[in-house]
């Protein structure tokens, strides 16, 4: 009798614990893509707008995946509020309905953006680019396009490229000889992915794989890989902060923006608006470029970065010149299609 | 509890399992179901566009899908409100027919922002291609489906309704099972020839010796899966503490080739999963008395036959259960195939994350969750036989 009373009250105890964990209230949090990129954000976005809020800001970071989005949300009272994607992330969640409408007013209307920046779930925080990075250090005489990139003779050693039919399938047109400005006119039809899958055949045994943004930076550093694609901010980050001599080529390299989200049904999403609008003023996003070289899409901003950096950038017009944007209603059609035939490819 | 009458102890007896009976079926029973009804279940076209399901099943699809079903179709998404659910049909769509979300932007847009009668053909093109209208027949046939079920095993249905293979180059989840059951074994044929020796010295000798040997399994138990990878990934590399011995010793010139392939993989995942081999054993051993093997030898054994006749049959036992643990371990792994692995070593549960993170596809993911299910399934039916017949079992 005794037992069965002090279970019920334990049994009640744990549930007045659990239901009151449950209820406290989660401080904003704000999701991002990690490593060098994330530290520069927590300094000049994350660590200012705590101050200003009189609250903690508490930042995760993820790997992508609309499914995270997607699963989040539909369990309902999503643990994320504010969180950066890439372009597809963005139209597909945005068509899905997983994203809070934008308050163009509070970010003082959408002119002050870059075109691509702008969109009714997301403002644009950042245009980067991947492009091939390589060790200045120990290779003298650099690749200059992508057909060097597949030219295991002149330039020996391991390739890194990262794992996804996403950017690679461009790379490898290109380095059959289709001019960038043709690219996704040659990928939009099925020889066109004949086409690129073939040549990925011809440089598969030599390629490493990688998936976290600060992969390739390791491969190239070890040795592992002679050259890879990768994120333009990490290399400029890594050759300021470690001392390297990592180059950027950027003919053949391709753009994208990433975007602002809140998560729909966000407990937070009031402060997160607030938060976006804070990461999006000009003088705050000016700070950016000191610390990692991604092009900024508020024009004000772009315009008061100091010249010394601006060569670092994605967006300055030397860099532009033999570029492509990512084409990303190819990939929200094609996306899952390619990667299960990539992944069957991989395989083989 | 003295006093109680036999009704109240049972009465006790069950609220003690209630927390562990709540527990399993929240966090088990349930999310598993959830899992394997979403990988037959297709209610989304059938449930969002009800107007369109109608038209759908009376269709002969030889006369164009635009003019039997289009209008149909417009009305339905002016009458939906729901954005989420809309979304859920897109996804779906596009799952069978790539195209289907720019096609669908552009059509929503122009059914919502216009009124009345609206020919979709001039929304756009594509929707003269019946390609895109069979999808949406196909879909709304039935809540239930077999499409995931068979596209996890790489067949599909043709438009005609048959079942046939998908080439290799589009689909080779057959081939990652067999490679997911293929590194398994292996990985447990080797914490065997590990495991057995170890647990065996561990068992042979007492106090401070043991405490070391059994804290040198342990230890790694407690430290993260990643963190563990990761070193490995330091030990293995071309330049790596392995390699630049060897190099430095002579023994080799070229760095032998350990990361990203099979070896690398092989030789982590058994570091890693080690412990679940070595505490069975040892605890079977010790429970052994230490007399046998002296009377066997004693009668006449050799030491080897000895250990063959009598010790190496009694603790086959616990072989069996580290060997069945290590196995089904192994089967889920994903971060260590994925980081020291090469592309022909990813195992099963990375293409079921691709699915349910990567497109959110939780249709595929429960299909081949199911398949992976169904296949250890029946391994462990043989591997029961198996046992059971040399009397392993307790």
């Amino acid at each position: 009798m005794k037992l069965t009373k002090s279970l019920i009250f334990a049994s009640a105890l744990a549930a007045l614990t659990l239901g009151s964990m449950a209820a406290q209230a989660r401080d904003l949090t704000v999701v991002s893509w990690g490593g060098n990129y994330q530290d520069a954000q927590r300094e000049i976005y994350f660590k200012p707008f705590s101050e200003k809020l009189g609250k903690p800001v508490l930042d995760e970071s993820w790997d992508g995946g609309v499914g995270t989005l997607q699963a989040k949300v539909k369990a309902g009272a999503p643990n994320w509020d504010a969180v950066q994607v890439e372009t597809e992330e963005l139209a597909l969640g945005c068509a899905d309905g997983i994203y809070e409408k934008i308050d163009w007013a509070k970010l003082g209307g959408k002119e002050k953006f870059i075109d691509s920046a702008v969109s009714d779930c997301g403002v644009g925080a950042i245009v980067w680019s991947t492009a091939i990075a390589f060790d200045g250090d120990k290779l003298k005489e650099g690749p200059q396009s992508w057909a060097d990139f597949w030219d295991v003779k002149k330039f020996p050693g391991k390739r890194g490229l990262r794992k996804g039919p996403k950017y690679n399938l461009e790379f490898a047109l290109q380095a059959d000889g289709v001019p960038a400005a043709d690219v996704y006119k040659v990928l939009a039809t099925p020889e066109g992915v004949d086409r690129a899958f073939k040549k990925l055949d011809e440089l598969k045994p030599n390629i490493v794989w990688w998936e976290a943004g600060a992969q390739p930076l390791q491969l190239i550093s070890s040795g592992e890989v002679a050259m890879s694609s990768a994120y333009n901010g990490r290399i400029s980050g890594i050759n300021r902060t470690e001392k390297k001599n990592f180059k950027v080529v950027w003919p053949g390299s391709i753009y994208a923006v990433d975007s602002w989200v809140i998560l729909k049904g966000a407990e937070n999403a009031a402060a997160a608006m607030d938060f976006i609008a804070f990461a999006s003023q000009a003088d705050n996003q000016s700070k950016l470029p000191a610390k990692i070289a991604y092009g900024l899409p508020n024009k004000e901003a772009a315009a008061m970065v100091p010249a010394e950096f601006q060569a670092e950038l994605p967006t300055t017009p030397a860099n532009m010149t033999g570029s492509i944007a990512l084409d990303g209603n190819f990939w929200i059609d094609n996306s899952e299609a390619l990667t299960q035939r990539f992944n069957a490819w991989l395989g083989q | 509890m003295r006093g109680g009458t036999p009704l109240r102890r049972h009465l006790a007896a069950a609220l003690m399992l209630m927390p562990l009976v709540v527990f399993l079926g929240l966090f088990f029973v349930w999310p598993i179901i959830t899992m394997l009804s979403e990988a037959v279940s297709d209610p989304v076209v059938v449930k969002t566009l009800p107007a369109t399901t109608e038209a759908a099943r009376a269709w002969d699809r030889q006369t164009p899908g635009a003019g039997a079903l289009g209008q149909a179709l417009v009305d339905d998404i002016r009458a939906t409100t729901d954005d989420q659910a809309m979304g859920d049909v897109v996804r779906r769509l596009n799952s069978a027919k790539s195209g289907f979300r720019t096609l669908m932007m552009k059509t929503l847009s122009a059914a919502r922002g216009s009124t009345g009668p609206l020919d979709l053909t001039t929304v756009d093109e594509r929707w003269k291609d019946n390609g895109y209208w069979e999808a949406i027949a196909a879909a709304a046939q039935s809540r239930y489906t077999d499409r995931n079920l068979l596209a996890a095993l790489d067949y599909a249905r043709n438009p005609q309704g048959s079942i046939e293979a998908l080439p290799p180059a589009a689909s080779n989840n057959a081939d990652i099972f067999k490679r997911t059951f293929v590194i398994s074994g292996l990985v447990t044929l080797m914490c065997i020839a590990l495991g057995y020796p170890f647990a065996m010295l561990a068992a042979s000798v007492t106090g401070w010796k043991r405490q070391l040997l059994l804290g040198a399994v342990l230890l790694p138990l407690w430290t993260s899966l990643l963190v563990r990878t990761a070193a490995w990934f330091i030990l293995l590399q071309d330049r790596g503490m392995i390699n630049s011995t060897l190099l430095g010793l002579g023994i080799i010139s070229e760095p032998l080739p350990l990361l990203f392939n099979r070896l690398g993989v092989v030789i982590a995942m058994t570091h890693v999963l080690l412990p679940f081999m070595v505490l069975p054993i040892f605890s079977v051993l010790i429970g052994i008395p230490g007399n046998l093997m002296p009377a066997a030898q004693s009668l006449g054994a050799s030491k080897l036959r000895a250990f063959w006749h009598v010790l190496l049959p009694l603790s086959l036992r616990g072989v069996a259960s580290g060997a069945l643990l290590v196995f089904m371990s192994a089967i889920g792994y994903y971060i260590t195939p994925a980081l020291i692995g090469g592309p022909r070593d990813q195992m099963i549960s990375s293409i079921i994350a691709f699915y349910a993170t990567g497109t959110a596809n939780w249709g595929m993911a429960g299909a081949l969750g199911i398949i992976l299910l169904a296949a250890t399934l029946a391994l462990y039916a043989v591997y029961h036989r198996l046992t059971s017949d040399r009397a392993l079992r307790v």
